[in-house]
């Protein structure tokens, strides 16, 4: 077990150098490019060759991918040329920002879908199966793009009930967090219910689970002390991979909602060609999606002991 | 021409149905088996029908800026015709970009995911029939390529390369490679101890003619499931490049490109988005019935 979770961190982190070895490459593999981004269009020649001899760009490119991650594995991730300021000072309110958005859409995502998907489980087949299902492929048709102008155009421009746009400029304010979270839920939960839908049905074809009903027990026993703990493990898996998704799912809902986050500084920084924000936001997002990755391997092999011993 | 056999004619009367189409017919009528799969495959055809006949079906040039800001079923005032679904913010005709639009959507999203799988199956086929290093380098690239969040693979590519419809199908490609390689590595892994490639290699067949003409059709079926699904992702990739004003350059209609451009005035004129969402979203339940019904049909028998 240790030797396991320790291969799958080693893994982690050579995923982790060739992802920043192939976005040091993309970015910064031309000096010139760089100090253009850096100085802006009009700078000068004579300009650049001071800026790239003053930074270490002159040097060769291996020693300087060593120095950049050197340094950026000690936190200091460089300027950001649109804010103006150290990129770190930027980046984490903004990833606490988008923190709190993930912690609600996920609060309210798995306790929905792995309750929607036991019930559809349950029975396969059935009437409440058959709406269950279709439901969760109808919303998971519907991108977040899209859901988001339905649900503003009903709830903001029709019904008036919320506010269009999330800035959160004067102090936090939960009205302004409901759509952003609600176009998350509408988009993800479908995934994960169906996931659980089919393991669930799944386990209940095993002979334990025949054996349970015939020697008489109440159906919600059976469900509730025998199906769950064999259901739900697949799900986890699921779940802990949906992290990934969210990933993507916030630079289109925080751009749409104008909310202080994560992606939509991620979609700022790249649209600007700001460097250094670009460099140090991908790692990031690479890293948050790596590490619930491994988590996800390892979580499954300690909940499923048919793996684990084998 | 299927039914020709039970009229009572000679056989020999008409040309045999060639091989692919028979097939092709046999496949049809296997889809009726699942009522998902034959709505999907409707709302598909629908839109691909729609795509071919736009010159014919919009009411007006697409591009035309005629009245701005007119609603949903107002009349052209300076000349003839009805604005169905409303005008954009330029007076462009929304029902008619939509209608064009199809075909935007229908070229890209068919083309980077028959692209993608060309290459996804070419590494995949390798990884699984040589195993051995090729195989080491081949999933430990996909693994790096896939720990990406996808929309943050397509921000940085997009927007290094630039955007052009030639730069979406090669970020399209390089982001879903990996994951049908995957697949189809894990279906030749199983189908490469066969009896019958066992036969193909003692014949002394080459290694490219085993893994194309002996187990990659045998591995149809899974895959044509993914296909459906991928395409569905492709479509929202597409939406999504263009809602976040990373997709085709202006000013031909494309259905995420119009809702980026009327969304500042989009919640006091609603129409011009919402039905760009109810087209996109139709088109990719389309694909997901289809592949929902697909696994449901493959898994039966």
């Amino acid at each position: 077990m240790v030797i396991f979770v320790a291969k799958r961190l080693a893994l982690m982190a050579l995923t982790m150098l060739v992802v920043s070895l192939l976005l040091f490459l993309l970015l910064e593999l031309t000096p010139g490019s760089v100090a253009t981004k850096v100085l802006g269009p009009y700078a000068t020649d004579e300009q650049k060759q001071l800026w790239l001899a003053a930074n270490g760009y002159l040097e060769p490119l291996w020693s300087r991918y060593i120095g950049w991650l050197g340094r950026f594995v000690s936190g200091d991730f460089g300027q950001s040329i649109r804010f103006k300021a150290p990129v770190a000072d930027v980046l984490w309110p903004r990833l606490w920002n988008t923190a709190v958005l993930g912690f609600w859409t996920f609060a309210i995502m798995i306790p929905l879908s792995l309750a929607l998907g036991v019930l559809a489980g349950m029975r396969e087949g059935a009437g409440l199966d058959r709406v269950i299902s279709v439901t969760s492929i109808v919303t998971t048709s519907v991108p977040e793009f899209a859901s988001a102008v339905l649900l503003s155009a009903i709830l903001v421009f029709w019904l008036g009930l919320l506010p269009g746009t999330s800035p959160m400029t004067s102090g936090f304010d939960w009205r302004q967090l409901v759509l952003p979270v609600l176009v998350l839920v509408l988009y993800d939960f479908g995934y994960v219910t169906r996931m659980t839908r089919a393991s669930m049905a799944e386990v209940m074809t095993m002979p334990y689970i025949r054996t349970a009903e015939l020697k008489g027990l109440p159906r919600r026993r059976v469900v509730v002390r025998h199906a769950l703990r064999n259901a739900l493990i697949a799900p986890f898996t699921v779940i802990t991979l949906q992290i990934n998704w969210l990933l993507s799912g916030v630079i289109v809902v925080e751009y749409f909602f104008a909310y202080k986050g994560f992606g939509a500084l991620l979609l700022e920084a790249s649209l600007n060609q700001d460097i250094f924000l670009i460099e140090a936001c991908a790692m990031i997002a690479v890293f948050v999606a790596a590490a619930t990755q491994t988590a996800a391997d390892i979580g499954y092999t300690v909940l499923n002991p048919r793996i684990r011993f084998a | 021409m299927s039914r020709a056999g039970g009229t009572g004619e000679p056989a020999g009367a008409q040309p045999p149905t060639p091989g692919a189409l028979r097939r092709a017919l046999g496949s049809l009528t296997l889809l009726g088996e699942s009522p998902v799969a034959m709505v999907g495959a409707g709302i598909v055809a629908f839109w691909i029908v729609i795509a071919i006949f736009a010159p014919w079906l919009a009411p007006f040039d697409p591009n035309a800026t005629l009245q701005p800001f007119a609603k949903p079923g107002a009349a052209y005032a300076a000349g003839a015709g009805t604005f169905w679904l409303g005008t954009d913010q330029l007076g462009r005709d929304i029902l008619s970009r939509l209608i064009w639009g199809s075909r935007t959507v229908l070229f890209y999203a068919p083309a980077a995911t028959a692209i993608a799988y060309a290459i996804g199956i070419g590494m995949g086929l390798a990884a699984g029939y040589f195993r051995g290093w090729a195989d080491e380098l081949l999933s430990f690239l996909a693994n790096v390529i896939l720990s990406f969040p996808v929309l943050v693979l397509y921000i940085l590519v997009i927007t290094t390369i630039g955007a052009s419809g030639l730069n979406i199908i090669i970020a399209i490609t390089f982001a879903s490679a990996p994951g049908i390689m995957r697949i189809v590595r894990g279906l030749v892994l199983d189908l490469r101890n066969r009896e019958y490639v066992a036969a193909a290699r003692t014949r002394g067949e080459a290694a490219w003619y085993i893994m194309l003409v002996e187990i990659l059709p045998n591995a149809r079926g899974p895959l044509i499931v993914d296909a459906c699904l991928r395409l569905g992702y492709v479509v929202i990739t597409i939406g999504v490049l263009g809602f976040l004003g990373l997709g085709l350059p202006p000013p031909d209609p494309d259905w995420g490109g119009m809702i980026n451009e009327a969304r500042p005035v989009a919640l006091a004129f609603p129409h011009m988005t919402v039905f760009p969402c109810i087209a996109i979203s139709s088109l990719i339940l389309g694909f997901n019935l289809l592949a929902d019904g697909l696994r449901e049909i493959s898994l039966r028998d």
